[in-house]
C-alpha cells in the first residue's frame, strides 16, 4: 500500500524555511529547537529515517528568494507569546512556533495560532471613510485629517479642550501609548483613557495602594514554583490559555489548585477544588479564609509584624466572617471554606490569580485589596512561587497603563500634580507655562479627567452636573470597542448626540453601526499590531520588542503616523516631536522608547533601551523557562528576560529587571525589592516603615524612606555621584534643567559644576528670596539640616544609619505647602529618585543595597479609600434584599467630574421582576470587543453564535430547550441570544460571553457596516443589556453581577 | 522505522482550540472543513474532559481498507494520506472511521460529496513535496521540512503530542508517573477496570 516514501525532501518552501531556521539564533539548529522546547520528546529527531533537509540543497537561486523570519508578539492577551512570522516578498506566508521564547515556549491558543489571518483577511477598514447624509463615503487621508482637525479646533474654541475625549487603546505599543498621552497633554485635556479602566483599574488602585506597585507581582513562569494556587474570578483556560502551560505544570508538580468562580469553567475542570460563589460576594469568602487562618494561628506572624501595616484592623473586620456567614452570603458550604483555608495554609508558597471576576465590581478596589491581604496573611507576597498574579487582559494593557493612557496620570504613574507636569515638561523639553496654557485652567490640568466607563455620561450629562466647562462634544475611539462598555442604549444616545465621532481602528467596530448620526462620523483605518514595531509589556512586566511583520495593508496607517499627522494638523508636531526621530511622518519607535527611558524613573522603564530589548528577543533561547534568568555563561547571565520593570537606572547601569516584586531574598541590584515606602514614614503616629526586614545586602538593615538627595547627603554618599549626575540633580532642583544636559559629557558637566555658584543659580532661577549660605558647590558638601521633628518611639529603635536617613527625609517633607518659597539648596536636596533625571540617586542607592523607593510596609488599611478596610457591599442590583442594609452600598456621590449613583439604585427592589443573576466573561476564540477576532475566519468558525448559559433547572422552568432563542432582560435593556442549557452555571445564574456585536436589542445592525467590513460572526453584545454600576475608587464598570430574567423569544 | 502517532493528554487539554485554528492557518483550510477539532465530554459537569481529535493515522486503518478506489494509503512512517485526484467522494472512509476524520466539502445534487479532505499529519499528499499543487490540495508538508504537525507544535499546554509513537508514549508514561494521575489510556478503565476508575 506504500505509495511514497516520506524521505524525499521538499524543494522550495521547506528547504528555504529550513535554511532560514539556520539563520536563527546562533548554535540552535532545528533539532536544537525541538530539543530545547517542551516538545523535544515529540521525538521527530528520534525517528529513524526521519526526513532531514540538508542545507546544501538550497541552491544559490533559491537562497535569493529565502523568506525572512520576523519575530512578533501575539496581539491578543497579556501572556506575550512570541511568534515567528515567515515573510516572502512582503507577504506573511507562514507562522512558526517560537520554541525558544521562555514565556510561551512555542505554544499558542486559538487566537495566537490564527494570527496570520489578519494579513489575509479582507474584512478590514480599507480606506478613510466619512458618513455623508447617512452613506459611507471614501475620502483621502489628507481630507480626513484636515476636516477632523478643523472640527476639533472649532470644538476647542467653542467648548474648551476638555470637550474632546481621546479614547486610546491597550493594543498600542508602549511607544504609541506614550505618544498618545503626550498628544492629549498637548491638546490640553486629561480626558484620555483606555481599556485598563474597565479591566484592571481596580487592581492597579488596590494593589498599588497595598504593596506599592499596581502590577502582577510574579511571572507566569514562576507559577511553576507554587505549592498551592487559588484562582478567583479568572478563567485562564479561556482568557489566558498559554498561562495554563505553567499552571498545569505546577499542578502536575503537586500544587493544589483551587478555582473560585460562579461557573464551573474550563479552568475549574482542571482544579483540585472548585468553589461555586455567588457573583459579587468575593470579599465575604476571602475574609472567611483570612478569619479561618487567624483562628487556627496559621498566619505568618513574623512577616505580618515586619512587613505589614495595621493588620489588626483587618483582624477585627474578618471576625464577622465565620464560615457560616460566608455560607449565608456567598453560598459556599462552611466546610469548604475551612478546607480551602487549610489547603492554602498547608501548601506554601501559594499563588493567587485573579482577573475580571474580582475587578469588575462596584467594590472592585476593595476586592483586590482583600485578595492582597489574604496573600499577606499567608506571607506569600515577595516569595518565589507566591505572589498576587494578576493576569492582565490585552497584549499591552500593562504597558498602556504604565505609560499613562489614563485620565488620572501622566506616564509612569507620576500623577497630575504640578511637580509631575514639571517633570514631564523637562523630559519633553517644553516650557511648563506653555503647557499650562494649552489647558482650560491649571485646575483642570491637575484634575483627573472623566473615565471611559462613563464616556456616555460625559457626553449627555447637563453642564451644571459636570466639573468641567462643557460636556464632551468630540469622541475619538482610537482602538477601543463600544461593546465592551456597559449600558448600550445610553451609549447609543450619547453617540447620536456628539458633534464629532471618529473611529481610528483596523475595523469599524460597533461604534460605526451603533450611532444614528448621519454626518460627522469618520472611520480611519489603523494598522494592526503586526504592521508596526515597538515594545509591549506583558502581564509579568517583561518588555518585549515586536518586529513589524508586513507593511500596513490597504490604506491603513500606523498609529504613530496618524498621531503625527494629527499633531501636525493641530499645530504642535514640532514641539511634541522635538526629540523624536520622524521619518516621512512616521515617528520611530526606537527614538520614542529612548524618550520613555529618560522619564519613567518611578517604575524603572528607564533601563529597557531598544538595543537591549532587541538583543533579548533575538536570543530568547538563552533565558531560563522557569526563572526567566539569562543562562550561565551567556552574555545575558544575571539579566531577566526583557527586563521586567522596575529595571532601575539608566541602560548603562545594567539593572537586571525585577521578575518577582518585593522579594527581599535578593539584593536590589539583583532584582530584589522590599515593599515600597510610598506613604511616608508614619501615619497618625504609627510606623509605616519595615521593621527588621530588608532586601539582601542592604546597608540599612531596617526600614527606610524613599531616596532623596538630602538623604544621600545625610548618609555621606554624595561624593559617589558623578559630575553629570550632580549637575542634572542640581538643575532639576533649581528648576533650571535644560534638555542638553541629557547628552552632556562628564567633562563638560564638571566644568559647569566648577563654574556654578549658588548666586548664579539664584539669579537665573529668579525665585529664591531667602538668604542662605552661598558656598554651595554643585550639591556637594552640603548636609541636610537636622529635622526639628523628633522621631517617635518606634523609630528611635532603628539603627543609627536608618535614623539619619529618616531624619533627612522628614526634613525634606517640612514646609512643603504649595507656594512656599524654599531656598534653592533645599529644593535641590529634595530632588528624589523619581525626579532625578540622571539616575544617579538610584545608582548610588542600589550600590548600597537600598531600594530607590524606600523600604516600607504593605498596607492592610488604606486610609485614603472610602473603605479603609475592605468591606463587603452588595451589588447595586442585588438579588439578596435580605442582606440589606447590613451590606448596603455607598451613598450617591460626585467623583471624577461626574455624579455617580449607588444607594439610589440599590434602594429600588428589582429582584422580584428580575430574579436571576447575570454574569459575563470571555471565550477563548475571541478577545475584547471581538472586531478583529470575529473578522478572523479561522477563529470565527469555532464560535458562530452568541449564547447565554442557562442551568437546566431554570431552562425547565422557563420552558427553554438548548439552542432556543431567548430574551435576556435586565432592568435597563434586553438582548436576544441562543440558550445553551448547561450545568456549568448554577441554578438562578445566567452567563453570557462578551466579544459579540452587530445586533442591538434584537435588531440586526450589520447592514450599517461599510461594505466589506462586516465581521464573519455577529451577535448581541452582552453589554448592551448591562446595567449601571461603577467602582467607588476607579469607576470600573460593574459587569459581573446584575439582575436579569429570561423568556423565550 | 519510526511509526508516528498523535496522543492527546486529556488531563492537560483545555479546549483552547489552538490545534484547530493552527491547522486552518497552516493549510488554509476553507470554512466548513475542520481537520482537527476539540471535543468536550461531560461539558459543564464535574469530570469534564476535552480531547483533540483528528485522523489518528491508525495502524491497519479502516479507511484504507474500505476505500473502493485505493485512494487512501499509508506512508512508511504510518501517516494515512490520500490522493484527491482519484478520490470519488463515496464516503466509505467516513463511515469506516471511528473518529469522524474524513471531511467532504460540499453536498450536491445526487448526494455527491466532493473530494475527501482530512488531516495529513502535516505530510502533504502524493504530489511533489513542497509543490504548489501539493499545498493547494493537501496543505503544507511540514514533515518534509523536518517539522512536526503544527497542531502539536503549538498546543498551549503540551497536551497534544506528535512524533514517533514509542517516544511520545514514553513521554506520556513519564508524565503520568511524575504527576501521579491520568490514566495510561483515557477510557481504559472504563472499558476494562471500572471498579478502579
Amino acid at each position: 500500500m506504500l505509495k511514497r516514501k516520506s524521505t524525499r525532501t521538499t524543494r522550495s518552501r521547506g528547504a528555504a524555511a529550513h535554511a532560514a531556521t539556520e539563520a536563527r539564533p546562533a548554535g540552535l539548529s532545528r533539532r536544537g529547537f525541538l530539543q530545547s522546547s517542551g516538545v523535544a520528546g515529540l521525538g521527530l529527531a528520534a525517528m529513524s529515517g526521519a526526513p532531514r533537509t540538508a542545507k546544501a540543497q538550497v541552491t544559490a537561486r533559491e537562497a535569493a528568494d529565502l523568506p525572512e523570519f520576523k519575530k512578533t508578539v501575539c496581539q491578543f492577551c497579556s501572556v506575550g507569546c512570541s511568534i515567528w512570522a515567515e515573510v516572502e516578498n512582503g507577504v506573511w506566508v507562514g507562522q512558526e512556533p517560537a520554541f525558544e521564547s521562555p514565556i510561551n515556549q512555542g505554544t499558542h491558543c486559538a487566537k495566537g495560532a490564527a494570527m496570520r489571518e489578519i494579513s489575509m483577511g479582507e474584512r478590514r477598514l480599507k480606506y478613510p471613510m466619512k458618513r455623508v447624509a447617512g452613506e459611507w463615503t471614501r475620502i483621502t487621508w489628507d481630507q480626513a485629517i484636515s476636516e477632523i482637525s478643523e472640527k476639533l479646533v472649532d470644538i476647542r474654541e467653542e467648548y474648551g479642550p476638555d470637550s474632546a475625549y481621546w479614547l486610546g487603546s491597550a493594543k498600542f505599543s508602549n511607544e504609541q501609548a506614550y505618544l498618545f498621552r503626550k498628544f492629549a497633554a498637548f491638546w490640553g485635556t486629561n480626558n484620555v483613557d483606555h481599556q485598563a479602566r474597565i479591566c484592571h483599574s481596580t487592581t492597579v488602585a488596590g494593589v498599588a495602594n497595598s504593596f506599592g506597585y499596581g502590577a502582577m507581582t510574579n511571572t507566569f513562569n514562576d507559577i511553576r514554583n507554587a505549592k498551592s494556587m487559588i484562582i478567583i474570578g479568572g478563567n485562564p483556560a479561556e482568557a489566558h490559555p498559554v498561562s495554563m502551560l505553567h499552571v498545569l505544570a505546577a499542578r502536575e508538580n503537586g500544587c493544589k489548585m483551587v478555582v473560585v468562580d460562579p461557573r464551573f469553567s474550563r479552568t475549574a475542570a482542571h482544579s483540585d477544588e472548585y468553589v461555586r460563589i455567588r457573583p459579587g460576594s468575593d470579599i465575604g469568602f476571602l475574609w472567611g479564609l483570612v478569619r479561618e487562618i487567624f483562628a487556627n494561628g496559621w498566619e505568618d506572624k513574623e512577616y505580618l509584624e515586619q512587613r505589614v501595616w495595621s493588620i489588626d484592623s483587618v483582624r477585627e473586620e474578618v471576625e464577622k466572617w465565620t464560615p457560616e456567614e460566608v455560607e449565608h452570603v456567598c453560598g459556599i458550604p462552611a466546610e469548604q471554606t475551612r478546607r480551602v483555608a487549610r489547603t492554602l495554609a498547608e501548601n506554601r508558597p501559594g499563588t493567587l490569580v485573579w482577573c475580571m471576576g474580582l475587578t469588575q465590581h462596584t467594590i472592585g478596589s476593595s476586592n483586590t485589596r482583600a485578595a492582597s491581604i489574604l496573600q499577606l496573611v499567608l506571607g506569600n507576597i515577595g516569595k518565589v512561587g507566591g505572589g498576587a498574579n494578576i493576569f492582565r487582559g490585552h497584549d499591552n494593557v500593562q504597558g498602556a497603563t504604565d505609560l499613562g493612557v489614563a485620565v488620572d496620570s501622566l506616564p509612569a504613574y507620576y500623577g497630575l500634580s504640578e511637580g509631575a507636569w514639571n517633570h514631564w515638561c523637562r523630559v519633553w523639553d517644553v516650557d511648563y507655562a506653555s503647557m499650562r496654557d494649552r489647558f482650560a485652567s491649571q485646575e483642570l490640568m491637575e484634575a483627573a479627567g472623566m473615565p471611559l466607563s462613563r464616556y456616555m455620561d460625559a457626553i449627555t450629562e447637563e453642564t451644571e452636573d459636570l466639573d468641567q466647562p462643557n460636556p464632551v462634544k468630540a469622541m475619538m475611539f482610537w482602538g477601543h470597542a463600544a461593546n465592551s462598555i456597559a449600558r448600550g442604549p445610553d451609549q447609543m444616545k450619547a453617540l447620536d448626540s456628539v458633534d464629532l465621532l471618529c473611529v481610528i481602528d483596523p475595523h469599524p467596530t460597533q461604534v460605526a453601526i451603533m450611532t444614528n448620526k448621519q454626518d460627522n462620523v469618520y472611520l480611519l483605518p489603523a494598522a494592526t499590531t503586526a504592521e508596526c514595531d515597538g515594545s509591549v509589556t506583558n502581564s509579568n512586566r517583561s518588555v518585549q520588542w515586536r518586529d513589524k511583520v508586513f507593511e500596513p495593508l490597504f490604506e491603513a496607517k500606523t498609529d504613530y503616523e496618524i498621531t503625527y499627522r494629527f499633531a501636525e494638523a493641530l499645530g504642535f508636531a514640532d514641539e511634541m516631536f522635538k526629540h523624536i526621530e520622524v521619518a516621512e511622518k512616521n515617528p520611530q519607535a526606537e527614538s520614542i522608547l529612548r524618550e520613555i527611558n529618560r522619564g519613567t524613573w518611578t517604575i524603572g522603564y528607564t533601563s529597557q533601551s531598544p538595543e537591549k530589548l532587541k538583543a533579548h528577543m533575538k536570543n530568547q533561547e538563552l533565558f531560563d523557562g522557569k526563572t526567566l534568568m539569562g543562562k550561565p555563561g551567556t552574555e545575558f547571565e544575571g539579566q531577566y528576560f526583557c527586563l521586567p520593570w522596575p529595571a532601575w537606572g539608566t541602560p548603562e547601569q545594567n539593572h537586571p529587571g525585577s521578575p518577582i516584586l518585593y522579594n527581599t531574598d535578593l539584593s536590589v541590584a539583583e532584582g530584589g525589592l522590599p515593599f515600597r515606602a510610598r506613604w511616608g514614614v508614619e501615619h497618625e503616629g504609627s510606623n509605616l516603615l519595615a521593621e527588621d526586614s530588608f532586601s539582601k545586602d542592604s546597608e540599612i538593615e531596617d526600614g527606610y524612606p524613599e531616596i532623596t538627595l538630602g538623604m544621600i547627603q545625610a548618609l555621606g554618599w554624595e561624593g559617589e555621584l558623578t559630575a553629570k549626575e550632580r549637575l542634572m540633580i542640581a538643575m532639576v532642583g533649581a528648576d533650571l534643567f535644560t534638555w542638553d544636559l541629557f547628552e552632556i559629557s562628564e567633562e563638560d558637566a564638571q566644568g559647569r559644576i566648577d563654574n556654578l555658584t549658588l548666586d548664579s543659580l539664584r539669579d537665573r532661577a529668579g525665585t529664591d528670596q531667602n538668604d542662605v549660605d552661598g558656598s554651595w558647590q554643585g550639591g556637594q558638601g552640603g548636609r541636610a539640616k537636622e529635622s526639628d521633628q523628633t522621631l517617635s518611639a518606634e523609630l528611635q529603635d532603628y539603627p543609627e544609619i536608618a535614623r539619619r536617613a529618616i531624619q533627612a527625609y522628614l526634613s525634606s517633607q517640612e514646609d512643603s505647602d504649595e507656594g512656599a518659597i524654599l531656598p534653592i539648596q533645599e529644593k535641590i536636596r529634595r530632588v528624589n529618585w523619581k525626579t532625578d533625571l540622571s539616575g544617579g540617586l538610584q545608582r548610588v542607592a542600589i550600590k548600597h543595597g537600598l531600594a530607590p523607593y524606600g523600604n516600607g510596609k504593605a498596607r492592610a488599611v488604606v486610609w485614603n479609600f472610602p473603605d479603609p478596610v475592605p468591606l463587603h457591599r452588595e451589588p447595586l442590583y442585588t438579588p439578596r434584599r435580605d442582606l440589606l442594609p447590613k451590606y448596603a452600598t455607598y451613598d450617591d456621590r460626585r467623583l471624577w467630574r461626574l455624579p455617580v449613583r449607588y444607594a439610589s439604585i440599590q434602594e429600588q427592589d428589582f429582584s422580584s421582576d428580575f430574579p436571576m443573576i447575570l454574569t459575563s466573561g470571555r471565550l477563548v476564540e475571541y478577545e475584547g470587543g471581538g472586531d478583529e477576532t470575529r473578522s478572523n475566519k479561522w477563529l470565527a468558525e469555532f464560535q458562530q453564535e452568541m449564547f447565554a448559559e442557562v442551568n437546566p433547572a431554570d431552562a425547565g422552568t422557563a420552558g427553554i430547550a438548548d439552542g432556543d432563542m431567548i430574551w435576556v432582560e435586565t432592568p435597563e435593556a434586553r438582548v436576544r441570544v441562543a440558550a445553551m442549557v448547561t450545568p456549568r452555571v448554577g441554578p438562578g445564574t445566567i452567563f453570557m460571553p462578551f466579544h459579540f456585536a452587530g445586533f442591538f436589542q434584537g435588531e440586526d445592525l450589520t447592514d450599517r457596516y461599510p461594505q466589506g467590513t462586516v465581521p464573519v460572526v455577529a451577535g448581541e453584545a452582552v453589554n448592551t443589556a448591562w446595567t449601571y454600576g461603577y467602582d467607588v475608587v476607579t469607576q470600573m464598570q460593574e459587569t459581573k453581577a446584575t439582575l436579569c430574567r429570561i423568556a423565550t423569544a | 522505522m519510526a511509526r508516528v502517532k498523535f496522543l492527546c493528554d486529556t488531563d492537560r487539554c483545555i479546549e483552547c482550540n489552538a490545534c484547530s485554528t493552527s491547522c486552518k492557518n497552516e493549510h488554509e483550510v476553507p470554512w466548513g472543513m475542520v481537520r482537527r477539532r476539540v471535543v468536550t465530554i461531560n461539558d459543564g459537569h464535574p469530570g469534564e474532559k476535552s480531547i483533540a481529535i483528528s485522523c489518528m493515522h491508525c495502524t491497519d486503518a479502516p479507511c484504507v481498507a474500505v476505500c473502493p478506489v485505493s485512494t487512501l494509503y499509508q506512508t512508511d512512517i504510518g501517516v494515512v494520506l490520500h490522493d484527491k485526484d482519484t478520490c470519488i467522494g463515496c464516503g466509505y472512509c467516513f463511515y469506516a472511521c471511528p473518529f469522524g476524520a474524513p471531511q467532504f466539502p460540499r453536498a450536491t445534487l445526487f448526494g455527491s460529496r466532493g473530494v475527501m479532505d482530512k488531516c495529513t499529519y502535516c505530510a502533504g499528499g502524493p504530489e511533489e513535496n513542497g509543490s504548489q499543487a501539493e499545498f493547494e490540495k493537501y496543505g503544507r508538508n511540514r514533515i518534509a521540512e523536518g517539522k512536526l504537525p503544527i497542531c502539536a507544535e503549538v498546543c498551549s499546554t503540551r497536551a497534544l503530542l506528535a512524533g514517533d509513537g514509542e517516544v511520545i508514549g514514553e513521554i506520556y508514561r513519564e508524565r503520568v508517573l511524575a504527576r501521579g494521575f491520568g490514566s495510561g489510556a483515557w477510557g481504559w478503565k472504563t472499558a476494562y477496570y471500572p471498579e478502579e476508575a
